[in-house]
């Protein structure tokens, strides 16, 4: 494939105001969304703001939305666009924008203090932890979220709700409670702490309507509503639901299982 | 906030919702996608649309239901005194002759809260039908939403509970395809080309069932040691497997136990005679 111009639409703009312009830019073979905005930054709009670290796909910092979908702008390759096509390029549209394609996500750092962190187990010290392969698969897929907010933002309940903002987790979070309840040594209950009763209680886990939309845009493929919020739901149906859990737990007491 | 920054004062923009709220990127429309991303929810709407109307007409039919040896899926176990005379079959006059409405409403009410409260069919028709969303980074049309957090969806976690009925459901299914291995005088040891649409659908309910969340959760899901219990360790990873196709199971056993009925209700009407495989 030889180098064509491409038309780009970037939103330019802080709070106070802004609008998407147009730019015609050149593409090279094998360039990707980031490049592209690169070359924007270094031959026509030198002031335009983008958060970007490894352009690699791992470290999560050059979310944005490109032509209406949540993607990492250095993940997505030119060419899965015809050249005829205009690539629009906004900021996350979530979250308070701060200028140009850079977002303040800081309702996700707010959102991860509110989630217990993983209680050690009592008489175990450190490097004396053991757990079998087929205990910690489970969460070894969530541990490999690269935390690029995509879900966070395209989830309709805090997208479409500012309101519900205060109430609602997100699935990047209430992956970490299903992370940490799934965990063969958080001894968090021991504490008195039900993280699956937390998850519908303190975490929202009831407003996600399971549409998946979080796991159509991770960039890590994680099953994030399959693997993680479907069975921290089960889980809070356990807890709270349940009436026959509930009455099995009252007639015997279950070793921990 | 994180980065210092604060949101707009509340006179800069006119007050919005969602992505047209004040602090967040000013942008007129309410999505940017440039794809069909209307095509998905549309055919899950038609295809569900299609479904309800097709089952609607034949559960409240109360005809054309039986044609030795075969007894349309909707219509069993039969649960009523006026239910067709089955041999061997389906039979449990439970409800007694005061019951004059079609027998298909009896038993239909589970298979029907068994998917309604799916993980699957709710993902299908929250967007499809209810548009919350309509699809990913589309702007719902919804002012507010408590999504499952209150009454009436609050029932959605009920879902276990249909699984319970559901596999009970699917084994006197099991039984109508091995009665399906007779002929039209209840003779045993032949099969005909219903036999063979029973047995494709049994397979694909019993797929449907076992691919369930709930059921994934039962059988092992909910443990926190798969170490210490390798057999539900190996159940929960069959289960996970099939779970991964829950949505292409929904759809094919959906089309296969109306294609069942339609074929029971084709010989029980005499519009086609069925075939004699052996």
């Amino acid at each position: 494939m030889s180098g064509y111009e491409a038309r780009f639409r970037v939103w330019r703009g802080d709070q106070g105001g802004g609008a998407l312009e147009d730019f015609a830019v050149e593409v090279n073979e094998g360039e990707v969304v980031l490049d592209i905005i690169h070359r924007l930054q270094a031959t026509q709009a030198p002031d335009l703001a983008v958060r970007w670290n490894c352009k690699a796909g791992k470290c999560g910092s050059c979310s944005a939305e490109i032509n209406g979908r949540p993607r990492l702008m250095c993940m997505t390759r030119m060419s899965v666009f015809t050249r005829e096509e205009t690539v629009t390029v906004t900021p996350l549209r979530a979250f308070p924008v701060v200028r140009d394609l850079v977002t303040d996500v800081g309702f996700n750092y707010a959102k991860a203090r509110e989630v217990p962190a993983f209680v050690p187990p009592a008489g175990v010290g450190p490097g004396e932890y053991r757990m079998t392969q087929e205990d910690v698969d489970r969460s070894q897929e969530f541990r490999k979220c690269i935390e690029c907010f995509l879900c966070q933002d395209t989830c309709h309940v805090v997208r479409d709700h500012e309101e519900n903002k205060p109430a609602f987790a997100g699935p990047r979070f209430l992956m970490r409670v299903a992370e940490l309840d799934m965990h063969p040594l958080d001894a968090a209950a021991g504490t008195g702490l039900d993280r699956a009763r937390a998850a519908q209680d303190e975490h929202g886990l009831g407003y996600c309507n399971i549409t998946k939309c979080c796991t159509e845009v991770c960039p890590e493929g994680i099953r994030i509503t399959d693997n993680a919020l479907i069975p921290l739901k089960e889980r809070a149906v356990d807890r709270k639901y349940d009436p026959l859990v509930w009455l099995g737990s009252k007639i015997r007491r279950r070793r921990e299982s | 906030m994180a980065t210092g920054t604060e949101p707009a004062p509340a006179d800069a923009r006119p007050p919005g919702a969602g992505v047209h709220s004040p602090a967040r990127a000013a942008i007129a429309a309410p999505h940017l996608r440039t794809d069909r991303w209307w095509l998905a929810p549309a055919l899950t709407a038609a295809g569900l649309l299609a479904f309800i109307a097709y089952s609607t007409w034949r559960a409240f039919a109360g005809a054309d239901y039986y044609a030795a040896p075969y007894v349309s899926p909707f219509y069993s176990p039969c649960l009523a005194e006026n239910c067709a005379p089955m041999r061997s079959g389906p039979n449990w006059e439970l409800f007694g002759g005061w019951w004059g409405l079609s027998p298909a409403l009896l038993i239909l009410i589970f298979p029907l809260g068994f998917r309604l409260t799916c993980y699957y069919y709710r993902k299908a028709y929250y967007r499809g039908f209810w548009a919350s969303p309509p699809a990913c980074a589309v702007a719902e049309p919804h002012k507010r939403y408590t999504g499952e957090t209150r009454f009436p969806l609050i029932l959605q976690n009920v879902h276990r509970y249909f699984f319970y009925a559901a596999l009970l459901v699917a084994g006197v299914l099991t039984y109508d395809t091995v009665l399906a291995f007779r002929d039209e005088h209840y003779a045993w040891g032949h099969m005909g080309l219903g036999t063979l649409v029973f047995l494709v659908n049994i397979a694909l309910i019993w797929a449907y069932t076992l691919s369930c969340h709930s059921c994934r959760h039962i059988v092992g899901g909910k443990l926190k040691h798969f170490s210490r219990h390798p057999v539900r360790y190996r159940l929960w990873q069959w289960a996970g497997k099939l779970n991964a196709r829950h949505m292409q199971l929904a759809w094919a056993s959906l089309v296969s136990v109306a294609l069942a009925d339609f074929y029971v209700y084709l010989v029980a009407s005499g519009a086609f005679d069925d075939p004699t495989l052996f």
